[in-house]
């Protein structure tokens, strides 16, 4: 029995080990790839508890004053100096601060217009060109009280600072993931999905089958994919975070399907496949069950690049109206905000969004990398694959 | 001259080569090899897969670099008394090409698509003799010439593509021959093509040799070849040197156990029948083919009545080759074929490539459609059936192709793939009983039970051919097309797998059509041959006939141009 000899390591201890378990076992051996695992998980896990409303709930209150820095920026000396204890000195506010935080103050400079409205004294040069600049000057002296002197304030900025209207930028970076995360994923997973099932047929019927497939893909491809996005928005005529998905799935299908198409073509000429058609495995049964697991890794590393594309392409979506409503957040939105921000020097919520961002997108990247290694039973320790 | 007499022309001393192969292991890919190449004589590497000669080869012109290849601490290449091992990269290119050349086994990979062949010659002059525009190109011509390319000046205006294997493997060798190199190591350059353009270059390069007087060192796994080109042949096997003697000496009095194996395990054009012996059953090792485990006929085995004869009937296949938007040529791979298969017999179908052989096995078992013709079996037309009346006879009519490494599914285990075939004909209760009758057949074609639970790549070629084997059989089909079967495989696992395959259909009483391009393993196999050529049979009859007395003269060409080993004829002209 010289076969069995030269089989390699032992064959006792891993009998009975399926696919799974092998690819679990070398999936955990990867450092990278726990890592990126943990970090999408802790991602989905942000993005599920902010969507249950758990964490991140505030983000839409204004907790600070406007445009804070972030706690660990703040704290350098010299800006501290310069902003004075203001800055620094913010309290927890109270619900009625949040509702409506200068709310007494304009009821007085409304009332003081209605005074010069009834002509109280002759109207001065400066009453026509700003008729309450006097009031509002009260009143901003007033809410400037409010902040610095209502007891409770707590001593330092928040973590990644304020936006302009005072909000949470962490707590918008948090919720914005939700939208951004959910919808990059679902509308990859579906584009991935409509792609991956259209080339395998197509690449592997050929025919007028083939035909077919590529005149749609062809009429979907040539019309410009803003014009296409814009049309479909309309026809579902309803916004929101699934008309997002549906819409980006419907369109960026289109390489997917190619690169499925080019692979099916291929891979039918395999020698396995002809054996698999030898001894009678239906035409579905070899596109799926055969070819399939062959060319997952191409469909892995589309997935992740198509995820990425998605989580941009909403941020164009929204810009031009047609993505997150305006009382909504996603990174995209929180990026427009930025370009006016990044203007007069505010960088935080800049950097909140493309670190949130980049690091989602790289664990994901990895994480599709770790997988098709995982899954792919050639790839061992090496050594053992040589001729 | 003469003085390269008493000190040969390449000395190889202590070659040494290991390969890192990460995590602190090493491949020991040549182990303490030391020969040497006289001037103006041949000697050849001889060796199976995995035995390190071409490493060797790649060593000896400084083509294996990097981090990861260790060389031993002794290793001594010289070339013309001038050490070669440690040279820098600028100084290999002035020895690369111009003093030692190198030619490979497959041209249609060696040779550049995008460049004519005139450039790629001219090249090669313009590097290393800086040679350049008219000159060139007349040098270009008279290689091309003196490789027996026919109309030279045309043809350096030709893309490689538009050459046949036979005259690009020509080109290549022009190429090589530029600069007229004192030493030109072959790589396998006849295993690529077809017998009777084996031939042609075999002599072209003897020819060549002769004229030029250069020193030829040949490396290959086929002893036909060793036994025709060479005056000296090295032995080798797993990175050593088994045997290094004389031709005649190898030939005639072969010392080593495993280049007597060797020798016997070769199904020659003549001898057939007897079971062919193996490297194992020489080298006293364990058995490899165990006492055949005769097989207990399982309950649908003994249910199912086999197929009595397969009958053939003017098979026809045209493919439409698509030549323009609209327009289409067809093409007749396979023309007016027809033969019976009879159980416990084998079928032998030869001819070389582009004869129409494969298309006729899948045409047969409705892999591929026939244009025409009939399949007739109890009666019945196969080909005309619809799909579900097919079904049924599908069990019935198996294949096995070339290629272990590629018709095994990657991504599944080898109990899948044994299983996968029973579940889909509903052959076993369930589970557990498909997973026992895997294992059975697994061992009935020498493999572990416990091979289940592995993938084939952790296989070797000859495991994954017994696999590929063990599958089919897990339908105990009646009929199997035999697709080169063992065309792949090492000529000692070869014989093995020859040999489990003749016991199988002794056991089973199967019915082969073997299809080869190989003449003496389809002699060896077949009891009836067919002969064909560009889709058409040329010669049909019994094998003992056939080898012995071919009537048409493609057939005695073929038969002449296999490889036979040494003859003592020519050793003593």
């Amino acid at each position: 029995m010289s076969a069995v000899a030269s089989l390699p390591g032992g064959l006792a201890d891993e009998a009975g080990r399926n696919m799974w378990q092998l690819a679990w076992r070398r999936f955990r051996a990867d450092r990278f790839g726990v890592i990126s695992a943990v970090v999408v998980m802790v991602g989905l896990v942000m993005c599920l508890a902010s969507a249950a409303g758990v964490i991140a709930l505030t983000w839409n209150l204004e907790v600070g004053p406007s445009n804070a820095p972030p706690a660990w920026w703040a704290q350098a000396p010299t800006e501290a100096k310069a902003k004075g204890s203001a800055a620094l000195q913010v309290r927890k506010a109270t619900e009625t601060d949040i509702q409506d935080p200068i709310g007494a103050d304009l009821e007085a400079a409304a009332q003081s217009i209605g005074r010069h409205s009834r002509q109280d004294r002759p109207p001065t040069a400066t009453d026509i060109t700003d008729p309450i600049a006097d009031e509002l000057a009260q009143a901003q002296q007033a809410v400037r009280r409010l902040t610095v002197a209502t007891p409770g304030l707590v001593d330092a900025t928040l973590w990644m600072g304020t936006d302009k209207w005072g909000r949470d930028v962490l707590a918008k970076t948090i919720k914005g993931a939700q939208t951004s995360i959910l919808v990059g994923l679902s509308a990859a997973l579906l584009a991935t999905l409509i792609g991956a099932v259209l080339g395998a047929v197509t690449g592997w019927f050929g025919g007028w089958v083939d035909d077919l497939g590529n005149w749609v893909y062809n009429v979907i491809h040539a019309i410009p994919s803003i014009l296409l996005i814009l049309a479909i928005a309309a026809v579902l005529g309803t916004k929101g975070e699934w008309a997002i998905v549906l819409i980006l799935g419907l369109t960026s299908w289109t390489g997917v399907y190619r690169l499925m198409r080019g692979e099916y073509m291929k891979q039918r000429q395999r020698e396995y496949v002809r054996a698999a058609e030898a001894i009678g495995a239906s035409a579905w049964r070899q596109i799926f069950v055969h070819v399939l697991p062959n060319v997952s890794h191409v469909l892995l590393v589309q997935f992740s690049l198509l995820t990425v594309a998605c989580i941009k392409a909403e941020v164009i979506l929204s810009y031009l109206g047609f993505g997150v409503p305006v009382d909504g957040v996603s990174w995209g939105t929180m990026l427009t905000e930025a370009q006016n921000d990044l203007l007069v020097g505010k960088w935080w919520q800049l950097l909140s969004a493309t670190l949130a961002m980049s690091i989602f997108v790289t664990a994901l990247s990895l994480l599709t990398d770790a997988l098709r290694d995982a899954l792919d039973p050639r790839i061992v320790q090496q050594g053992e694959a040589n001729d | 001259m003469t003085e390269s007499q008493s000190s040969p022309l390449l000395q190889v001393r202590h070659l040494d080569v290991r390969f890192r192969t990460g995590a602190g292991r090493t491949t020991h890919a040549v182990q303490d090899v030391s020969f040497d190449v006289p001037a103006r004589r041949t000697v050849a590497l001889v060796g199976e897969s995995g035995s390190g000669k071409s490493v060797s080869a790649m060593s000896l012109l400084g083509l294996l670099d990097g981090p990861n290849v260790v060389y031993g601490d002794q290793t001594s290449i010289r070339f013309d008394g001038r050490e070669l091992h440690g040279l820098t990269h600028a100084q290999w290119l002035s020895i690369r090409g111009h003093q030692i050349s190198m030619i490979f086994q497959d041209p249609m990979v060696s040779l550049n698509p995008v460049f004519t062949v005139g450039d790629q010659i001219t090249e090669v002059l313009r590097q290393h003799l800086q040679i350049r525009g008219q000159e060139a190109e007349q040098r270009a011509e008279a290689l091309l010439r003196e490789v027996g390319i026919p109309d030279p000046g045309q043809r350096l205006r030709a893309y490689p593509h538009q050459l046949s294997g036979g005259q690009q493997q020509r080109v290549m060798i022009a190429m090589a021959l530029a600069c007229r190199p004192r030493l030109l190591i072959a790589d396998e350059p006849t295993t690529a093509l077809d017998v009777t353009v084996q031939r042609q270059i075999m002599e072209l390069l003897q020819q060549l040799q002769r004229e030029r007087e250069m020193a030829m060192l040949f490396i290959t796994h086929d002893l036909g070849v060793v036994g025709e080109m060479a005056d000296e042949a090295i032995v080798m096997r797993h990175g050593q040197i088994q045997e290094a003697a004389s031709v005649q000496d190898i030939f005639t009095r072969p010392q080593h156990p495993y280049t007597q194996a060797l020798l016997a395990c070769r199904p020659g054009l003549t001898a057939a029948g007897q079971r062919l012996q193996t490297v194992e059953d020489k080298l006293g090792g364990l058995s490899g083919t165990q006492a055949p485990a005769v097989l207990t006929p399982t309950g649908d085995q003994r249910l199912r009545k086999p197929l009595s004869r397969v009958e053939v009937q003017h098979l026809r296949k045209v493919f439409q080759r698509k030549t323009g938007l609209f327009r289409k040529q067809p093409f007749v791979a396979v023309q007016d074929l027809s033969f019976v298969l009879e159980p416990g017999k084998t079928l032998g179908l030869v001819g070389e490539s582009g004869s129409g052989k494969t298309t006729a096995g899948l045409c047969v078992l409705r892999l591929q459609p026939a244009s025409a013709g009939q399949v007739v079996c109890d009666g019945k037309d196969l080909l005309a059936m619809s799909a579900a009346e097919f079904a049924p006879y599908k069990r019935d009519m198996q294949i096995v192709f070339q290629n272990p490494y590629a018709s095994l599914n990657p991504r599944m285990t080898v109990g899948d793939i044994l299983q996968e075939p029973m579940q889909l004909h509903g052959l076993g209760a369930d589970r557990a009983e498909r997973l026992r009758r895997a294992q059975m057949w697994l061992e009935r074609v020498g493999l572990p039970p416990a091979a289940v639970s592995r993938y084939p790549f952790e296989f070797s070629g000859g495991q994954r051919q017994r696999i590929a084997i063990a599958r089919c059989l897990t339908l105990s089909p009646s009929v199997v097309v035999l697709d080169e079967a063992v065309s792949a495989l090492d000529v000692s696992v070869q014989a093995q797998v020859l040999n489990l395959l003749k016991d199988l259909q002794n056991e089973l009483n199967l019915s082969y059509l073997f299809i080869s391009h190989d003449l003496g393993v389809v002699r060896y196999m077949s009891d009836e041959v067919l002969v064909m050529r560009n889709g058409q049979v040329i010669e049909q009859g019994g094998a003992d006939q056939i080898y012995t007395h071919p009537q048409q003269s493609y057939t005695r060409d073929l038969l002449h141009a296999v490889p036979r080993g040494y003859r003592q004829v020519e050793a003593v002209a």
